[in-house]
């Protein structure tokens, strides 16, 4: 069902005057409400994992419509090869009309984007610690100099810009070219970032063979819950990762919390996100991500839950992980299947059971 | 009072949004002609004001470890002083620096200077009436110094010897008067520099991401900005001079009477020497000025122990309260000691400068801060002048320091916004009861002298509301 209405949103959103307008209200509305019968329907089918197989199977049967919306929103070299590929793509055409509407939005720090300027105080100095935790030695003033970080669906460039001004060597990347239109504008202005950093309007999978085993970091924050195939995602993420990288995801929890707070409460009632920016079914459990990234040859170090108070406007770190966390894996240099895999040294002890029970379902 | 703590309400209050519209209206009242444009360099911090708080205020970064990699400006309209040999003689202009302040300087090594130069801590501090036998003494139970009293210049001295120190990452340009401000749109509104452009005498053009306004009372950051500033001029002038003791003595007590006409104190250099600063009226302060040396003497001598403007039934009141008070607190009353009696006036040191109150509403806005008499100007009555402007330094550097570790752009209003309230919180109490002191001791009608006789007494007997005091003050 969900399938269905999703095929017939597509061809009017085509069909349709091209640019915002058509991508902008009604579908917009719509959405919600899908996402709302959506989520019965996947509470009355609940049993383990078997809502995110449903969700990956629909993808697949409407690839040929997103492949004709990405060479009309995509004007770079590679949308013709992609074409005719048969890999996965981690690119998904609903969110990027999305975004195309606020796309001039980043920078305003009292806008839309605000939680995301004030995750900035929570997510940058926990990149920033763990690096230098695993490092001995580090310049002063510039802690993350020398390391080579790249930023998927860097957006505005919220996040490349405080890890540049630490000293990184920046890569953004993001696939709606206005997003990097506004983060090349702003970062202009300033002559260290503009050498640090790079944006450059593509996804993942266009980058894959020039940049295998290149960046020391990946920062994949808020993204996964946007991205049309997670498993894919994480594949490229291992190509494109030096061994023993590290990569570092934000995102939101599956949980009828972060559904009530997540999005009815965040989207509709005190509107701190603009609505429809978030689709429940695309939330992914710590537990589920672990398991992928397990099996995709990454070794998770730590899972931290986040809170957003907002009252204060502010993150801070909490034990609960039910709506908002962060992930800290690092690729392994062997590719490790997870019945071989040795148990992680540290943190969350919680996790473990729940890892237990992800590995027998899969 | 209640015109302050309104007007600190509406500091506090006011949105961030309110900041940035009249920020643009600030653009159309103070842009200078447009000249050609050249993309002048950018820094990341620009202090504008080289005096104390302003060298302070760039040392403290320059020295701070998160600030390696940033560019920094020290701007100063004067000429670099030189610093050669000190002078035999003590200046006239010396401040009291609380142990808060002491700390700031030597976490970037500036004290190690000033002990190396000159200064002297004392260990007490005895406050007491004109018009009756009220007083209180302030000391630390351990006899640990209180405060230090140290020239301004040999403080100057020592901070520039610390910029020197980090010459590569903090520039200072003497000779340099800036003439105008230009603020920046909101990003997100405009296609143009975020940064704010400085204009200077010169003709060059400046860019910096934080704009620190350190240029004094009279603040030309601040009158840029368009914010507003409560401020009146007490009737009063403060005398100052550097005084000879009679006989060597451990001089290590700081005196102040409070007069009708005003505060006199007495601030130890040495033990030969001290400090005068006499706040009163401006006839008087004339008249301070221009009588001939030996008299001076006399009416300083005088002003601390005559008991001219004792009443009978105000000192009848008082020692019936201070008996009362031995009853319940047998430790909560000593006897009042005189002040040394002074010899004669270092010749040529005796100087004038004219007194008043003055607060912003705000102290930042969208990549401008307000540190120093800039953003509050006090009466010398309690010495907290210069102490509040280091109080802002470490906290501001506080800020910037975090904000640096964690990439922030620099002149983001969050943080400047959590530096606002802290020290307003903390400058407006203390101003508060500062100019509250000023006009209760301005009168010697009976009842409010009855009323700090008493005040003063019962505070005395109370060591904890003391040690209260002095920490609030020290910070």
């Amino acid at each position: 069902m969900w399938g269905c209405g999703g095929l017939s949103r597509a061809a009017r959103a085509l069909g349709g005057p091209r640019g915002r307008s058509s991508g902008a209200g009604p579908p917009g509305r719509r959405l919600g409400a899908v996402a709302g019968d959506h989520y019965d329907q996947a509470f009355q089918r609940r049993p383990g994992g078997f809502s995110e197989n449903y969700s990956w199977k629909m993808q697949l049967t409407s690839n040929s419509t997103r492949f004709v919306h990405l060479t009309e929103m995509k004007s770079s070299m590679s949308a013709m090869k992609r074409l005719y590929s048969t890999s996965h793509t981690t690119v998904d055409s609903k969110e990027m009309n999305k975004f195309q509407l606020w796309a001039h939005k980043w920078w305003d720090e009292q806008g839309e984007y605000s939680t995301l300027h004030s995750l900035n105080d929570v997510r940058v100095p926990f990149i920033r610690d763990t690096l230098l935790n695993m490092s001995s030695d580090h310049q002063l003033g510039s802690p993350l100099s020398g390391v080579k970080i790249l930023d998927v669906g860097c957006g505005g460039g919220l996040l490349s810009e405080p890890l540049g001004r630490l000293g990184a060597s920046v890569t953004g990347i993001d696939p709606l070219e206005d997003n990097i239109r506004t983060a090349e504008q702003h970062k202009s202005f300033d002559p260290v970032l503009a050498k640090r950093i790079q944006y450059k309007p593509c996804s993942l999978e266009d980058i894959v063979e020039e940049a295998t085993e290149t960046f020391d970091v990946i920062v994949a924050s808020e993204v996964v819950e946007h991205v049309a195939d997670l498993e894919t995602f994480i594949k490229y993420c291992y190509q494109v990762l030096k061994p023993e990288g590290s990569l570092f995801i934000t995102t939101i929890n599956k949980t009828h919390l972060s559904y009530i707070l997540g999005i009815v409460v965040a989207e509709r009632i005190i509107g701190i996100v603009p609505e429809d920016t978030h689709d429940w079914e695309k939330f992914i459990s710590p537990e589920e991500l672990e398991c992928l990234l397990d099996s995709n040859g990454f070794l998770v170090k730590t899972v931290n839950g986040m809170s957003y108070n907002p009252l204060s406007g502010s993150w801070s770190w909490t034990e609960s992980t039910s709506i908002n966390y962060a992930v800290h894996a690092m690729k392994c240099r062997v590719k490790e299947q997870s019945s071989s895999r040795e148990p992680p040294s540290e943190t969350d002890k919680e996790e473990h059971p729940a890892e237990a029970s992800a590995s027998t379902t899969v | 009072m209640a015109v302050w703590v309104s007007a600190g309400g509406c500091g506090l209050l006011s949105p961030i949004r309110g900041r940035l519209r009249a920020g643009r209206a600030a653009v159309l009242a103070w842009r200078v002609p447009l000249r050609a444009a050249g993309t002048g360099p950018v820094y990341d911090v620009v202090v504008s004001g080289g005096g104390m708080v302003g060298s302070a205020m760039a040392a403290a970064l320059g020295h701070d470890v998160h600030f390696r990699e940033k560019k920094i400006l020290l701007l100063e309209a004067g000429p670099r002083k030189v610093s050669g040999r000190l002078p035999e003689s003590y200046s006239n202009r010396v401040s009291s620096i609380s142990p808060g302040s002491a700390t700031l300087l030597s976490s970037f090594g500036a004290w190690d200077h000033v002990c190396s130069l000159r200064y002297k801590p004392f260990r007490r501090m005895q406050v007491w009436d004109a018009c009756s036998e009220a007083m209180i003494i302030f000391d630390k139970d351990n006899l640990e110094d209180m405060g230090y009293v140290v020239e301004n210049n040999v403080i100057m001295s020592a901070l520039t010897k610390q910029l020197d120190a980090v010459s590569d990452r903090v520039e200072v340009l003497y000779r340099s008067r800036a003439v105008g401000y230009t603020w920046p749109l909101p990003c997100h509104l405009s296609d143009t520099s975020p940064w704010i452009k400085i204009d200077l005498a010169d003709g060059r053009r400046l860019e910096t991401k934080l704009l620190i306004g350190a240029d004094g009372q009279n603040s030309m950051v601040r009158k840029a900005a368009g914010i507003q500033n409560i401020h009146y001029q007490y009737d009063q002038s403060a005398v100052v001079a550097t005084l000879h003791l009679s006989e060597a003595t451990d001089n290590n007590v700081a005196w102040q009477r409070f007069l009708p006409s005003g505060p006199i104190a007495l601030l130890p250099l040495s033990d030969t020497a001290s400090s005068l600063v006499w706040s009163t009226s401006h006839e008087h302060a004339s008249q301070l000025l221009s009588m001939d040396e030996e008299s001076f003497v006399d009416t300083i001598n005088s002003a601390f122990w005559s008991n001219l403007h004792h009443s009978d039934f105000i000192d009848t009141a008082g020692s019936v309260f201070r008996s009362a008070i031995s009853l319940l607190m047998p430790s909560g009353t000593a006897a009042r000691q005189l002040p040394p009696s002074i010899a004669r006036v270092e010749p040529k040191s005796r100087a004038v400068f004219p007194l008043g109150m003055g607060h912003a509403t705000e102290y930042v806005r969208h990549r401008m801060a307000l540190i120093g008499d800039a953003a509050h100007r006090v009466h010398p009555l309690a010495g907290q002048g210069v102490n509040m402007g280091f109080g802002d330094i470490a906290c501001l550097t506080h800020h910037l320091s975090t904000a640096a570790f964690n990439g922030k752009d620099l002149g983001s209003i969050k943080h400047l916004l959590q530096f606002e309230t802290e020290r307003q919180r903390h400058n407006l109490s203390l101003m508060a009861a500062i100019d509250l002191l000023k006009r209760l001791y301005s009168t010697s009608v009976a009842p409010f002298v009855l009323l700090r006789t008493w005040g003063l007494q019962t505070t005395n007997a109370l060591s904890p509301v003391k040690e209260q005091i002095m920490s609030f003050a020290s910070k």
